[in-house]
């Protein structure tokens, strides 16, 4: 009885230990990050630098020391061609001029000379983050595969990663694949596991300390947006067609309305709900997660005792949305390719002049 | 606002990426994989298969082996049934036999017994017409003068022949 309440009064201290000792982590990150730009604390811009991309990853400062990755800038101009740099040259505050450009905003390159236009290819932090992820992704993808051909996991149970991937992979083959696509699934697993894995994948790097928001990114989001809608539109048949031009057994004043709506639709709403959803699901996430720290600093600029009481229920709510974003992380993955699925299906719905009419998928 | 601008830096790398990624696991992850479970899969259910056969194939072994049972045990009886009627058969023709040869025996016997006793009273009648002859030549040769010694000489013969 005795050695229970001791173990549980040590939990106790060292949990409160641990809270203390990661706030004061932050709090020591937090002030030396803002110091630079301005005294007062301005959550709005704090939040909006961590969200967007960036030309380096930039972990914390201090008065002489700037721990931060700076990386290449490629920039493309056609006045000028191209010039690459590192983005250290913008100098530690970001605002010097180097060969003609300078930062704006902390996250665009503008030419210095107005009639000069640019086109930035820079590896900025996504792009670095989005390559070392899916490089991780593929080697790992790949060892699972040489297992499998070894015979491991056909003529035997599944082991190791292949215990964590296969369910997944199952998952989406029964629920998604098939259940939207009917007989002509096995076409479009490569492209569903591939955009599942590709939007999980940089969804959970982006929840590591310090790495940057990729499944956050209205482009990132934008480029599965569109080759979607390319998968999509490409799938459909001259019955689907049919039907959004010449909708049947509709009335002409409908017909008119109808049309543009459906037209509208195929076009616009189908990606458009892809991308915005997964774009903002993914933003929404990491605000909350950075509001919640900020919101230690904006106490702490009224009152150093607030600010210190105040840390520990934001790191709590953190760690609790943490969770939650990992969760949301696997969900928007999900959704992106379950309707990306369903849309498929929908292109072509009712052309069941090539398969069976049992195949619930086309009537 | 910004946020929700798109580069077309980040949009070009993010498309190269994810072109890259789409070849390299399509052809070197998902393709294995997915054939790999469809390969499992398959195997599962016609092991589950072959068993349910098996079973069904032993239910159907057992069945026959009790219907080969129960015949050979029909068999058994049927044989021993058979065995019985010749053993019975048999002892029956062999008492016959030994009847008719009982019979031969006695017959043959009683056939040579006649025999003898046949030769026995030829015999017979030969030594008493023999005796008879002797006698009479003696009762001949002998002259009688009375009639008392003629009688007692006869007696006398007579117990001769009695002692005979």
């Amino acid at each position: 009885m005795g050695s229970k309440s001791m173990k549980s009064l040590l939990a106790a201290v060292f949990s409160l230990f641990l809270l203390t000792f990661s706030s004061n982590v932050f709090s020591q990150e937090k002030p030396a990050d803002n110091h630079k730009q301005e005294e007062k604390f301005d959550p709005t811009k704090a939040i909006m630098n961590h969200v967007q991309d960036a030309y380096e990853f930039h972990f914390f400062s201090t008065d002489n020391f700037e721990a931060a990755i700076y990386l290449p800038v490629i920039l493309y101009s056609p006045q000028k061609g191209w010039s690459v740099f590192s983005s250290k040259r913008f100098g530690p505050e970001h605002n010097q001029t180097y060969d003609g450009y300078r930062l704006e905003d902390e996250n665009t390159v503008v030419p210095a000379d107005p009639n000069v236009t640019v086109y930035d290819l820079s590896l900025t932090r996504n792009v670095i983050q989005t390559f070392l992820a899916l490089i991780l992704f593929c080697y790992l993808m790949i060892k699972i595969a040489q297992k499998y051909k070894k015979g491991e996991g056909v003529v035997s149970a599944p082991s190791g990663a292949q215990s964590f991937m296969e369910p997944i992979i199952v998952f989406i083959r029964e629920e998604v694949a098939k259940v939207n696509l009917g007989s002509r699934w096995q076409r479009y697993m490569p492209y569903l596991l591939t955009v599942f894995f590709f939007i999980l994948i940089n969804a959970l790097f982006g929840l590591l300390p310090g790495a940057a928001n990729v499944a956050g990114n209205i482009a990132f989001t934008l480029v599965l947006g569109i080759i979607s809608l390319i998968i999509i539109l490409a799938s459909t048949t001259t019955h689907f067609w049919k039907h959004i031009i010449w909708p049947p057994d509709v009335p002409f004043l409908v017909k008119v309305i109808l049309v543009p709506v459906e037209l509208f639709g195929l076009f616009v709403i189908k990606p458009g709900a892809l991308i915005i959803r997964l774009f903002a699901n993914m933003v929404a996430g990491h605000i909350v997660i950075l509001a919640f720290i900020s919101l230690i600093f904006i106490f702490g600029a009224m009152n150093t005792v607030a600010g210190w009481g105040f840390s520990p229920f934001s790191v709590v709510f953190v760690v609790f949305d943490y969770f939650i974003e990992i969760l949301v992380a696997f969900i928007q993955a999900f959704i992106f390719t379950a309707l990306t699925a369903i849309f498929i299906g929908q292109g072509f719905e009712g052309s069941d002049h090539d398969v069976p009419h049992e195949d619930h998928a086309f009537v | 606002m910004e946020l929700l601008l798109p580069k077309i830096g980040l949009i070009i790398w993010t498309l190269i990426a994810f072109g890259i990624v789409f070849y390299i696991l399509a052809k070197y992850a998902w393709k294995p994989i997915l054939k790999s479970l469809d390969e499992r899969e398959k195997n599962i259910s016609d092991s589950i298969l072959s068993a349910e056969n098996m079973r069904k194939e032993m239910d159907n072994m057992k069945s026959e082996n009790e219907a080969l049972l129960a015949k050979a045990r029909e068999e058994r009886s049927q044989m021993m049934r058979e065995a019985k009627e010749i053993r019975d058969k048999m002892i029956q023709d062999a008492k016959e036999q030994a009847r008719k040869e009982t019979n031969k025996i006695v017959a043959d016997a009683q056939s040579v017994i006649n025999q003898q006793k046949m030769a026995a009273i030829t015999d017979l009648k030969n030594q008493v017409g023999n005796l008879v002859l002797e006698v009479s030549e003696k009762v001949l040769r002998r002259e009688l003068n009375n009639k008392e010694d003629q009688e007692k000489y006869i007696q006398q013969l007579a117990q001769k022949v009695e002692l005979n």
